[in-house]
């Protein structure tokens, strides 16, 4: 199977998307000649001219909104938000409109939108550029969010997004942009809303989304040496999310990580934890651990941003301390 | 009365009669606030009806409205059915959006009427897309957007202006300047407010003001713009100054506007005036304008019949129309 890195798989998606549906177009900041700040648009311009990859002014507000209302009559509009930072500022058109619009219209109004966006932390950008807000967005009824970790399901998680009728916030990592994996030439696809064990494990079992996922494989690889079996579940998705594969893990580990990189306080990781408590109590054999951000605005220097974000070691310690081993 | 002249009368009153509809709807929709058949925020029209009926009356059925939570004036001018307006002001199932949408977010995407968007200046960056896929997929339609002068303080109108421009997009803005926001004076909260209609020069974009209290004024600018707009000359803007004859909304006793302006703008009452035309031009007699009335009167008393007869939604509708999913 060729390997490929998990901006080309983006870049795979959304040539298919272009060349499969003739009033698919993608309206992004700087994703025109400029290829995309994170180059995942790059050479479409070219290939498929401005009126299919619009290179929009820097308003996200009406980027989203144009996204919306072409969405509203029948065009299959895919939003690039250069950053899930700057996506606060399309906060009204994403949550207000998009969100509401078949619900507050008895599903007369259908907005089949893909709003992409790149989240996350570790690149030394500083308090506003290294934020992860998904879990904000999971808690809005009417949205569905996804969040693949690998290359494999960028594309697969991609390709049913766009079969979707209604909004998808479909968020990518700026640090897995290189990350590699094998991604099939033959069509694949993912389901919305399965959970994805990476990892199988006895002992402990590790929940997490994007990139934390990978975070997750480094510390299993550091603990098998230590002889604790750890089991990644990969959510893929936060809305909906698959708490079944959750649960399902905990009663064989009987014990739980919640790992995510945002602040800890309001994080989404505290919404799982609470449903592995009301669904898997019975199951559990020591308290469900919740390993995030540190809560404090991303700082610039990587020797303080390397303690603001949970890594391997913080994952091991964590998983030691859960197991007393 | 030459053909002409008899086309000219049908639509004339045909016009009147949507604004004595909006109108009595309004006053009707206030009495069922007060005998609590209707909750939840209320904003009336009463007032404005010679902007959205001048303007939505010189469209064609093809063409897209999209409007603010001021919203039950359009949407009667746009054809929608006062009975199912009324029931969804009653959260009735028989209702817009089945009781889910309310007296803000009324929608009827049958007649083109897009909403009913309740956070100021929200509508406007949809009214962008609306246009963007009328230009590129529809090709004949165009979007008229209403928004007023509190909305021209929000970013969203900004950002909406330039983008309608640089992609010429067939977008008719229209700004119902009652001049207030919610209750703070718009010479207060906007800098352009004594010439609104001149912002569009910042954005090479096309505008005018018109008299929102007089229909003829107001369907000659909107004829004008509307012809522009279909020609391919892109977005234009059109400043109506109006004024609303009750306060903000059912909640708001409106104290902070003189009398002396309350009572001078009443004077301009936009039904009051086109009567008085028709009667001095010698267009209708007021015994066909009495019918109308007449006819409005039974329309209302019929709608709430309906509203009040019809069922509320089943608890089972709490979790429907959130997501469709893939469509299945």
């Amino acid at each position: 199977m060729p390997e490929i890195n998990y901006r080309d798989a983006m870049n795979r998606a959304l040539r298919e998307a272009l060349d499969e549906n003739e009033v698919a177009y993608i309206i992004g900041e700087d994703i025109g000649p400029y290829g995309g700040t994170y180059a995942v648009t790059q050479g479409l311009y070219d290939e498929y001219g401005p009126s299919r990859i619009k290179d929009a002014p820097l308003s996200e507000s009406a980027i989203v909104g144009a996204g919306i209302g072409s969405a509203l009559l029948g065009m299959k509009p895919i939003v690039e938000i250069m950053t899930i930072n700057f996506s606060l500022l399309a906060m009204d058109q994403i949550v207000n409109h998009a969100a509401k619009l078949r619900y507050m219209s008895a599903g007369k109004m259908e907005v089949p939108l893909i709003i992409r966006m790149v989240t996350g932390g570790g690149a030394q950008l500083g308090a506003t550029h290294s934020q992860n807000f998904e879990g904000w967005y999971a808690s809005v009824p009417g949205l569905t969010v996804v969040a693949p970790s690998t290359p494999y399901d960028a594309l697969g998680l991609f390709r049913t997004s766009r079969a979707m009728r209604d909004p998808v916030i479909f968020v990518e990592h700026a640090m897995l942009y290189s990350v590699r994996g094998d991604v099939p030439e033959e069509h694949y696809s993912i389901p919305i809303g399965m959970a994805d064990v990476k990892k199988s494990g006895d002992d402990v079992t590790i929940v997490a989304h994007s990139r934390m996922v990978n975070v997750a494989m480094g510390a299993a690889q550091e603990l098998e040496r230590m002889g604790i079996s750890a089991e990644i579940v990969d959510l893929r998705s936060l809305r909906p999310l698959d708490m079944d594969t959750v649960i399902k893990s905990v009663e064989k580990t009987h014990n739980v990580i919640v790992l995510e990189e945002t602040w800890k306080t309001g994080g989404f990781g505290g919404e799982i934890a609470s449903q592995i408590v009301e669904k898997g109590f019975n199951f559990l054999d020591s308290p469900v651990m919740r390993i995030g951000g540190e809560d404090v605005p991303a700082p610039y220097t990587y020797v303080l941003e390397g303690l603001a974000f949970p890594d391997i070691e913080r994952v091991i310690n964590g998983v030691r301390s859960l197991l007393g081993r | 009365m030459t053909t002409e002249q008899q086309i000219v009368k049908d639509q004339v009153l045909r016009r009147y009669h949507k604004m004595v509809l909006i109108r009595e709807f309004e006053g009707e929709s206030y009495r069922q606030y007060m005998q609590k058949n209707i909750r939840g925020f209320l904003h009336v029209y009463s007032g404005q009806e010679a902007v959205g009926v001048g303007i939505i009356g010189e469209l064609e059925p093809q063409d897209y409205v999209i409007s603010h939570y001021r919203d039950h004036g359009h949407a009667i001018a746009k054809g929608s059915d006062v009975n199912s307006l009324m029931a969804e002001l009653f959260g009735k199932s028989t209702g817009t959006s089945r009781g889910k949408g309310g007296s803000m977010h009324l929608f009827d995407v049958e007649k083109r009427f897009m909403g009913g968007h309740a956070i100021v200046a929200g509508q406007i960056p949809i009214a962008v897309g609306l246009a963007l896929a009328t230009k590129e997929i529809d090709k004949k339609a165009i979007v008229v957007c209403f928004l007023g002068d509190g909305a021209m303080q929000e970013g969203e109108f900004h950002e909406s202006m330039n983008l309608a421009s640089i992609w010429k997009l067939p977008l008719l803005f229209v700004i119902e300047n009652n001049l207030y926001g919610m209750g703070a004076d718009v010479a207060q909260t906007l800098a352009i407010h004594d010439e609104i209609y001149k912002i569009a020069n910042g954005y090479k974009m096309e505008s005018a003001k018109v008299d929102g209290m007089d229909l003829f004024e107001v369907q000659d600018a909107g004829q004008k713009a509307i012809g522009l707009i279909r020609s391919g000359e892109g977005p234009y803007l059109l400043e109506a100054q109006t004024y609303r004859f009750r306060g903000h909304s059912i909640s708001d006793p409106a104290k902070y506007r003189p009398e002396i302006e309350v009572s001078y703008w009443m004077s301009r009452d936009p039904i009051k005036l086109l009567q008085a035309r028709l009667i001095k031009e010698d267009i209708v007699t007021q015994e066909e304008l009495d019918e109308i009335h007449k006819v409005v009167e039974n329309e209302i008393v019929e709608a709430v019949n309906f509203a009040e007869k019809s069922p509320f939604p089943n608890a089972d509708e709490l979790y429907t129309n959130i997501v469709l999913g893939s469509g299945e």
